[in-house]
């Protein structure tokens, strides 16, 4: 089965070269270049991953993700040509899951792609929990479901993954590389606003209060942990 | 008045040392308890000024006083001896009257005659209270009981023996009045026998008079004073207000407030003094306003720029990678022109890339994403990330870090980027010698030092090394194609961070570069854990 990329770029040239980058590697590209028209197209062709420019005619790469994140929680990755913080933070907040700044080499576009689609290879039945009574989150890992307090909480993939890396081992303390490495499957990397930003969004979902973060907190200096244990 | 002239003279000749030390210790005093009220002095306009009134006038009055108090205690006494004179003059003429039959001052019945005339005369409220008449052979009748014939001085019998009429002042008790002054009017009586006559008039109601008069001079000077103390605060304060007004403002308009305005009053010169400085106000105002609209387009040109060229870019590093993976299919004109493509899109990524971020910091953009992360980790990284590099040149890169983390709230994306500067700059002009990455910390700072033992640097190039586009020797062949801006954005980074960036290095013996972060963002650093000197040792004779 090829994954399906929808590639959402304005640059005639580059989307092409895209594809055509894509079909080496064997995947099945789809192209839109109008922000107002990603939407449709997402719902048209259910994708496995999305390559979203973040400067689009029409509705911004921002509003695109967002809109994407409204309706599924399948990968984005952002293609940007700004490596500015705001523009990275903004981007990953609206519900990217990782960003490629232009230009790129090939092999790491690829890579990254690989990366987010890398999923659903452990199909051992494991059940994972973090949290006490009261406050208590639980991850059927095979069935990608979570629930906090008995109730389900959507998670997107990378949040999923991102909680399962550290409820796997409660009170171990991850550093921001670590889980780059885990998470997104970066081997040498310091940008570390990717974890901090998806941490936030993870503790949006689960915290009751996401400004005394209880079941994922940081640890000044090194990183973050799951839960009281 | 009497004393010995020895002791009177001794304290002339020589000086006795009490009053020097005391002087000494009162100045001593006086200094310490000055020193805040100088500093105080000094910083307040209006203090200045009603201190300096205050001392003016004091010294007016005082002056004033004593000229006036003067002239009126001198023009009082004046009159009181006219009269006194005349009074006794007439005393004298009674007087002759009756002690014109004696003759001879030796009959018995003159003396009686004598106490006679002087009681007379003394309850006569015409004439003196107290009364006093001497012969020439100091035979004495007082019309008190107390007192002898020493009461008027010497100088002054001397004056009236000669047949004159003087006068003197002194201050006498008798028994039943109080001491105070009198002035005693001597006149003589020359008949058969010469007669002295001493005359005591009291002098308490002038002196009562003048009393009264000092009071009054002192209690007006004393208003006066404060009064114009008073009104040198008010005018000032009228002058300094508006003053410390201008001055608060001007601090809070340095302070970013930039909508700071005074309050214009009127016309004077005050009103004009604020009137300009918002006029000053307003342009500092508009300037800075332009310039941060300067800085806006700046910035927005250089994200443009960025985008629109990176996303051609893209396309072309896409494209010439592909070439670049197929190369071993092409003919050897075409596989070394789709390497030199690669290499030279490589160069350009990494310029355009710094082009940017030096931009970015020239425009105020560059914006500080602290993190409280160990920095043994990102060191590590970037110098296990160079590995192939240094292989490549025959380099060993040891890293030498303390066992303990060390935390510090850095951007952790710039510091790695200025490490890997300094190490792949180093392991560059290494020239095949051992490379050392040092970590130190302090309890404020942390240092990270980037040893070689390379070409090492001329003396004045240390600074220079920081320069943009800066080449220590232009024909040097570059391996890693650095782009000439790594240590001028290191240097900015390090700056970002209130932190340096320093090199030194001498040629033969390689170069040092210490990059200090304070631990605690916001802080300064003073000292770096790591000197900046080569160290005398014995890798130098590698």
């Amino acid at each position: 089965m090829r994954a399906r990329v929808l590639v959402v770029d304005d640059d005639p040239a580059l989307a092409e070269m895209l594809g055509i980058i894509l079909r080496t590697e064997g995947f099945t590209p789809t192209f839109v270049t109008d922000g107002e028209k990603a939407l449709a197209a997402f719902k048209e062709h259910r994708p496995d991953i999305v390559l979203l420019d973040l400067m689009l005619p029409g509705m911004s790469g921002l509003d695109v993700a967002k809109a994407i994140r409204g309706e599924s929680g399948v990968p984005i990755v952002m293609l940007t040509a700004k490596s500015d913080t705001v523009d990275v933070v903004l981007g990953l907040e609206s519900g990217a899951d990782d960003y490629i700044v232009k230009p790129f080499k090939p092999k790491e576009l690829v890579a990254r792609i690989r990366a987010r689609l890398r999923r659903g290879d452990d199909v051992t039945p494991e059940r994972l929990e973090i949290g006490k009574p009261g406050l208590q989150v639980q991850i059927d890992v095979p069935a990608h479901q979570v629930t906090l307090n008995g109730a389900e909480v959507k998670l997107t993939p990378l949040e999923f993954d991102l909680l399962v890396a550290l409820a796997r081992k409660p009170r171990q303390v991850f550093t921001r590389q670590v889980l780059l490495e885990q998470v997104w499957g970066y081997r040498h990397s310091a940008d570390t606003r990717l974890v901090n930003v998806h941490v936030q969004r993870l503790r949006a979902k689960i915290e009751p209060d996401p400004e005394r973060p209880q079941l994922i907190q940081t640890v000044r200096g090194v990183g973050y942990k799951a839960g009281l244990g | 008045m009497a004393g010995p002239p020895s002791a009177k003279r001794r304290p002339r000749r020589r000086p006795p040392a009490w009053p020097r030390r005391f002087a000494g210790r009162v100045l001593d005093h006086a200094i310490r308890a000055a020193t805040p009220l100088v500093s105080r002095f000094r910083a307040s306009l209006q203090l200045r000024v009603v201190s300096s009134t205050l001392i003016a006038s004091t010294v007016l009055v005082l002056t004033f006083s004593f000229v006036v108090a003067g002239s009126v205690t001198s023009g009082l006494l004046a009159d009181r001896r006219e009269t006194a004179v005349d009074e006794t003059v007439n005393a004298v003429e009674r007087a002759a009257e009756q002690l014109g039959q004696y003759n001879s001052s030796a009959d018995p019945a003159l003396s009686q005659t004598m106490q006679r005339i002087v009681n007379d005369l003394a309850e006569d409220p015409v004439f003196a209270p107290y009364l006093l008449l001497a012969t020439g052979d100091d035979d004495v009748v007082k019309s008190h009981p107390v007192g002898d014939i020493d009461l008027p001085s010497r100088e002054l019998r001397e004056l009236v023996r000669e047949g004159s009429v003087a006068s003197q002042h002194g201050t006498f008790d008798f028994d039943d009045a109080e001491r105070m002054p009198y002035l005693i009017v001597g006149a003589p009586i020359q008949l058969g026998v010469d007669f002295e006559l001493y005359a005591f008039y009291p002098l308490d109601s002038e002196q009562d008079a003048i009393s009264l008069l000092r009071t009054n001079l002192a209690l007006a000077g004393v208003a006066l004073v404060l009064l114009l103390g008073v009104i040198a605060a008010l005018v000032t304060r009228l002058v300094v207000t508006p003053v410390r007004e201008a001055a608060r403002t001007s601090q809070r308009l340095a302070a970013g407030l930039l909508h700071e305005r005074m309050e214009v009053r009127g016309s004077d010169d005050l009103a004009r003094l604020a009137g300009s400085f918002n006029l000053m106000a307003e342009n500092l105002q508009s300037q800075i306003r332009r310039l941060e609209e300067m800085s806006m387009m700046q910035r927005r040109f250089t994200s443009d720029v960025s985008h629109e060229l990176r996303t051609p870019l893209a396309t072309i590093r896409m494209a010439a990678d592909l070439l670049y993976d197929t190369r071993e299919e092409f003919d050897a004109t075409a596989k070394r022109s789709t390497e030199l493509l690669q290499h030279e899109i490589d160069r350009f990524e990494d310029l355009l890339q710094e082009l940017l971020e030096i931009s970015r910091f020239d425009s105020g953009f560059a914006s500080l994403e602290v993190d409280a992360v160990d920095v043994n980790p990102i060191v590590e990284d970037v110098v296990s990330h160079h590995s192939a590099l240094a292989e490549e040149c025959g380099v060993t890169v040891t890293v030498h870090r303390p066992k303990r983390r060390v935390v510090a709230e850095i951007d952790p994306r710039r510091v790695q980027r200025v490490v890997r500067n300094l190490v792949s700059n180093a392991i560059e002009h290494a020239e095949g010698r051992p490379v050392d990455v040092t970590v130190a910390a302090s309890d404020t700072a942390v240092a990270i030092a980037v040893r070689d033992h390379g070409v090492g640097l001329k003396p004045g190039h240390a600074d220079r090394v920081f320069d943009r586009f800066w080449r220590a020797d232009p024909s040097r062949t570059r391996r890693t194609g650095g782009t000439g801006l790594g240590l001028a954005i290191s240097l900015e980074d390090a700056k970002l961070h209130s932190g340096t960036l320093q090199a030194v290095g001498e040629p033969g013996r390689g170069t040092l570069f210490v990059l200090t972060l304070p631990l605690q963002a916001g802080n300064r650093v003073i000292t770096s854990p790591i000197p900046l000197r080569l160290e005398e040792e014995a890798s130098d004779a590698h």
